[in-house]
């Protein structure tokens, strides 16, 4: 009889990632929300307050579309990782995830594919919200290395949010931790300069935005897609670190899991 | 309205109010998540109120008519979630046993969503006026807001329960939550309706009914009695309802014969 080994870590995460994957491509309760919400923040935000681009002191050269893409672009990276956080918890609710942790000789590769299947469901997003955002006569006045350090920042928001999720869903196994992955999240993008640069914030707002790390991202991303780059070093800076934050509570999470047997 | 039917919908609705009452999980995220974002607009969109024609200088007052609808909102997935889990228990199949009527189930239910809206309208007026914003209509406006974000949230309630009696499902409703939030974006919810640029963002927000329930609302905190605007917001209200209404029945007679 041969010997079965058992998989390593890549292979664990190999599998996770391919049953996530498939989930999202084939079912469109989950692919439709994750495609649509970006577009309809994109098409409310970019067409709705067209006009605010014409408020004295709004001077973003690229124009108001573009401005508000880094933002959606940014959302839906942090959004494609809360909704891998949400697949997570459900797994564990159904005791799929208690299978998973059974099978799988190395623990982190679950983590591992979850994460890839996060930033897989960001890039079908990405590519869409850009293909409309094109259409849409969208200006991008940053060259080729510039626009990949954008997408490069969406990448790390990517990772952050679910390693986030992922910390929520492990200790909370349950969908009803649903609203603790998505509030924060929602609450941390949404209190950054989202409609306006900073400077043109006032009140309570610019003291919030101005800690915000959020903001340094933002300003980084619409830096780069006009080919002004600003806080590009501090941006990446922040996303590496929220990445290895998250990282170290999901994995705090997992230890969770493992206890909870 | 006869004696039985008084009942039968006076029984259901106190069933339907005690359980929204008992579901914090209904009416905190109804009330919190509008004024978070009436925060966030009325902080980072203060600037909006420097474009020529915007119609206001208080940019809190322009967007403190969103909470209004959007809460309303919220009310179709809480009427829907709330039958579709009567469906899914059972329970509608035992109602379906007793000699009630279909009109006294519905409006039974829709109790839960007046006592929601009236909630909702309380708050966010309270909390608009609180933080600052105006109402030109002064003390009867604030009535009449009131009695507008009552019906739009009764109204949305009967798009919930045609939701649930035609798929039977709570998961199917609450996925007519993004759905009805496109509604909602693509309105004047931001800026008024002359200043959307965009031409056909103009034309979509121009045909959106959400744009004149938003102008409704924004009659009373900006202009004081623009009764044109207020009948429009009403008349919008009112038609939502009857559509709802009668979708509804039909979809409780299907599903009736179905069990």
């Amino acid at each position: 009889m041969s010997e079965v080994r058992p998989a390593g870590a890549r292979a664990v995460a190999r599998a996770v990632a391919w049953r996530s994957i498939h989930n999202f491509l084939t079912n469109p309760a989950f692919l439709a929300p994750a495609v649509m919400f970006p577009l309809f923040f994109f098409i409310s935000f970019a067409g709705g307050l067209a006009a605010i681009g014409e408020v004295p002191g709004f001077d973003f050269p690229s124009g108001y579309t573009a401005f508000q893409f880094v933002f959606v672009l940014l959302q839906s990276a942090a959004f494609g990782g809360v909704f891998t956080g949400f697949a997570m918890a459900r797994d564990f609710e159904s005791g799929f995830g208690r299978r998973y942790m059974l099978a799988a000789s190395h623990r982190g590769g679950i983590v591992t594919g979850y994460a890839t299947a996060a930033l897989f469901r960001a890039v079908v997003t990405w590519a869409i919200l850009t293909a409309v955002a094109l259409i849409a006569g969208m200006e991008i006045g940053g060259s080729g290395v510039d626009v990949f350090g954008l997408y490069a920042l969406a990448v790390l928001v990517n990772v952050a949010a679910t390693m986030w999720a992922a910390g929520v869903a492990l200790r909370v196994r349950s969908i009803q931790g649903g609203p603790l992955m998505q509030f924060p999240t929602f609450l941390v993008l949404f209190l950054a300069p989202v409609y306006v640069p900073l400077d043109l914030l006032s009140g309570w707002i610019h003291a919030v935005a101005s800690v915000n790390p959020v903001t340094a991202l933002l300003e980084a991303g619409r830096g780069l897609i006009s080919g002004e780059p600003v806080l590009v070093g501090l941006a990446f800076a922040i996303g590496v670190a929220l990445s290895a934050l998250f990282a170290l509570w999901a994995r705090g999470g997992l230890r969770s899991a493992e206890a909870a047997g | 309205m006869s004696g039985t039917l008084r009942d039968q919908v006076g029984q259901l609705a106190r069933r339907s109010v005690l359980r929204t009452l008992r579901q914090p999980a209904q009416i905190v995220p109804a009330l919190v998540f509008p004024l978070f974002l009436l925060a966030v607009n009325a902080g980072g969109l203060k600037d909006a109120t420097n474009l020529p024609g915007f119609p206001t200088d208080s940019y809190l007052t322009f967007a403190l008519a969103v909470p209004f609808v959007q809460g309303a909102l919220f009310s179709v997935m809480n009427s829907g979630t709330d039958l579709a889990r009567d469906i899914e228990t059972g329970f509608l199949n035992r109602l379906a046993l007793t000699p009630l009527r279909g009109a006294a189930l519905l409006s039974g239910l829709l109790a839960g969503s007046v006592v929601l809206g009236l909630v909702q309208a309380i708050a966010y007026l309270v909390v608009g006026l609180a933080a600052g914003a105006e109402l030109a209509a002064g003390p009867a406006g604030a009535i009449v807001i009131v009695a507008l974000s009552v019906s739009v949230t009764v109204a949305f309630g009967t798009i919930g329960l045609f939701a649930a009696l035609r798929f039977g499902s709570g998961e199917a409703v609450q996925g007519l939550f993004p759905v009805f939030f496109v509604f909602l974006f693509l309105s004047a919810m931001a800026l008024p309706l002359d200043l959307l640029t965009i031409d056909w963002f103009h034309a979509i927000a121009s045909v959106n009914p959400v744009t004149y329930l938003l102008q409704a609302f924004r009659s009373l905190l900006i202009d004081g009695w623009n009764l044109g605007e207020l009948a429009l917001g009403f008349a919008i209200a009112l038609a939502i309802l009857a559509i709802g209404m009668f979708a509804a029945t039909s979809a409780l007679k299907t599903r009736l014969v179905r069990t």
